[in-house]
């Protein structure tokens, strides 16, 4: 049982980075139909911007503030206005087609400029365990879950209590009705872009120092927290949380009590279940099809 | 009449010089990208720093070296295709890959074409099957896991040990070879744990073994996976001991895993550390040349390219399909040949015997606690 315990938190700690990573699906999702199928390199690249910052000799935390920034710039603000709003035109699948290509292009650009090769990544949570409930805990997990925890409870508590929130949701649910009502509808798209550049961001400075900083990282990543999205609903910021915990947590406990040969098909069928049952997801809105 | 004799000689002379002036042109397939790019990055450049060498000292027989580099992806199909487009040109000799998957599906395409093939992978079956044309730059599990375990059984007095092995040919060989030997001792393996290639989050492997409370935990994973667990074996608090073979104390696992590789014992066939003057040397100009300390893949792909060179002078003539019966016993003296570090021996099956080493790693360094002899 204390297996059980320790499993849960791990579970929680990764779950948590796939709900900062799945919740960009749903934001972007919401406000501008965009599937970004380059979300895992999205999380892979702040870390290798972090990692160039220190080569030329930044001290950790100035890489990490030009890594935040950078990644705003790079994959916010130029992700909408040069591949976002050229494409959106043309449609939903040549604008996920164009994230795919994005995707090859920036794992292949960090193999190119940096190295095929995995490195180490320091740490902003400092290793070591505490004991809770008697349980010797590692900070790391604890550390990862509670800035995710704080990260997602800031965003909810933007999009829900704050009048530039309000503003974002009204964006997202009817575009043409909020430009009536005088809501600057481009203007609160650019900040969901942003935002999750954020989010990916953070992601990218938890998740790095346990799985190492390597161009093909995000792979992984992109995969778990797309299905956690689709499982918790892709509409739902909410429901984003939700599968991303659900996903992590599930992965290791199928590891340990169902098979290790066999963890990744377990969410995957998961996945499978859910579409059958629930195709807008566990926690998703059901969206009516205009004809 | 004259003219024809004349002009007979110039073409005769021509194609001599011609032949005497080509370059020998090698291929290698490499792990260059994907989950095996350590290997591969380090094998490559193992590679090109010996061909510089040789070449700076007038080449083979006279005749340059010329290599052209492929990357597999670390993916067994990729390999396959890559080497069939290299045999196609047909090479001297085929250099890689390093990953026992892609050789298995690799090892038939160049037997069929004739060409030696000197590779890094492990797996014990690859030389098993009769291939001809197949030569190991290190042991195979067959050689390197009965060593292992009699450590794990005679030195750590393990009576119940956990076996944790990543899902792949290189992996699988090596556990099938290691539990057999265990049981065969009398060390009983109480958490048998297959993982990915690939796999970040190794908690719930790690709380198998826990909750098993093993004497010694045997690893058999792939570089970065082996920073990975061992960081979190540190994380849970696992004390057992633990070794592993090369992939576990390898220069870029310890300086990925930190503070986790410290007390991480393993076999090497092959390491930069080892007290061998020869060794040193490499170990100095590769890391001048790349800036980086190199595995054990490195001199793998050192010492491939210098086998070729010996084989070579032995024959006293550049010939694809004489070079693997010529390779087969031959015995290379590293006073008679230095690239090749130490003095070894190719069997019938293309299996390397040569010494090898036990060494820990204390405080981020490798260090060799037991120089094991050649087998014959």
């Amino acid at each position: 049982m204390s297996n059980l315990f320790d499993l849960l938190v791990a579970g929680l700690a990764t779950g948590a980075i796939y709900a900062l990573v799945a919740v960009g699906f749903t934001l972007l999702w919401q406000t501008s139909q965009t599937i970004n199928f380059a979300q895992g390199e999205f999380v892979m690249l702040p870390a290798f911007l972090m990692l160039a910052a220190m080569h030329v000799g930044a001290p950790f935390w100035l890489a990490i503030i030009l890594g935040i920034l950078l990644s705003m710039i790079l994959l916010g603000l130029a992700f909408k206005l040069l591949l976002v709003d050229p494409m959106m035109r043309h449609g939903v699948l040549p604008l996920a087609i164009a994230t795919m290509a994005l995707a090859i292009g920036i794992k292949e650009a960090v193999k190119q400029f940096f190295s095929a090769e995995a490195s180490s990544f320091p740490s902003i949570v400092p290793t070591g365990d505490i004991s809770v409930l008697g349980h010797a805990v590692s900070l790391q997990s604890i550390g990862v879950l509670a800035v995710a925890i704080l990260a997602v409870f800031g965003l909810t508590t933007l999009l829900n209590r704050t009048s530039l929130g309000h503003q974002m949701q009204a964006a997202a649910q009817n575009p043409t009705v909020a430009r009536i009502i005088g809501v600057p509808v481009e203007r609160m798209i650019l900040l969901t872009f942003l935002i999750n550049a954020f989010l990916v961001a953070l992601a990218s400075l938890l998740i790095t120092p346990i799985y190492l900083a390597k161009f093909s990282s995000g792979e992984v990543l992109g995969q778990a927290a797309f299905i956690a999205a689709i499982v918790g609903g892709f509409n739902q910021v909410r429901g984003a949380i939700a599968g991303g915990l659900l996903i992590g947590v599930l992965d290791n406990l199928a590891a340990a009590y169902v098979s290790t040969q066999y963890r990744a098909a377990v969410p995957l069928i998961f996945l499978i279940v859910v579409i059958l049952f629930r195709p807008q997801g566990l926690l998703g809105r059901a969206e009516e099809r205009t004809v | 009449m004259k003219s024809t004799i004349l002009a007979g000689a110039l073409f005769a002379f021509a194609a001599a010089t011609s032949a005497h002036g080509q370059a020998i042109k090698l291929a290698d397939v490499a792990e260059l990208s994907g989950g095996g790019a350590t290997v591969g990055t380090n094998w490559k450049n193992g590679i090109d720093l010996a061909i510089e060498e040789i070449n700076a000292k007038g080449g083979v027989l006279g005749r340059k070296l010329e290599v052209t580099h492929a990357d597999s992806q670390s993916n067994p199909g990729v390999a396959r295709a890559q080497v069939q487009k290299a045999l196609d040109a047909e090479p001297y000799v085929l250099l890689g890959p390093g990953y026992s998957g892609s050789v298995k599906v690799t090892a038939p395409l160049a037997a069929e074409a004739g060409i030696a093939q000197i590779m890094g992978g492990e797996a014990a079956e690859l030389t098993q099957a009769g291939n001809k044309f197949l030569f190991r730059t290190s042991f195979g599990q067959q050689s390197s896991m009965p060593k292992v375990a009699k450590y794990i059984h005679d030195e750590m007095k393990a009576k119940t040990v956990a076996v944790v092995w990543v899902n792949n040919d290189f992996g699988r060989g090596g556990r099938d070879v290691i539990v057999k030997e265990l049981d065969r001792l009398g060390s009983k393996v109480v958490a048998d744990l297959s993982t990915e290639a690939g796999q970040a989050d190794f908690a719930a492997d790690v709380g198998k073994i826990k909750a098993a409370n093993p004497d010694a935990v045997f690893v058999y994973l792939n570089e970065e996976e082996s920073a990975r667990i061992l960081k979190e074996l540190k994380r849970q608090g696992v004390t057992a001991p633990l070794m592993g073979e090369t992939t576990l104390i390898g220069q870029k696992v310890i300086e990925l895993a930190g503070d986790a590789a410290n007390g991480a014992r393993g076999h090497v066939g092959l390491t930069t550390d080892a007290p061998v003057d020869l060794i040193k040397a490499f170990r100095d100009k590769f890391s001048k040349k790349y800036n980086y300390v190199p595995d054990h893949n490195g001199l793998k792909g050192y010492l491939a390219v210098y086998m070729i060179k010996a084989t070579t002078e032995k024959m006293g003539k550049v010939d694809s399909k004489a070079f693997a019966d010529t390779l087969h016993g031959l015995t290379i003296k590293a006073a008679d040949e230095p690239g090749i570090l130490m003095d070894v021996t190719f069997d019938q099956n293309g299996d390397i015997d040569r010494q090898s080493f036990l060494v820990e790693v204390v405080e981020g360094k490798q260090v060799v606690k037991q120089v094991l002899p050649k087998l014959k």
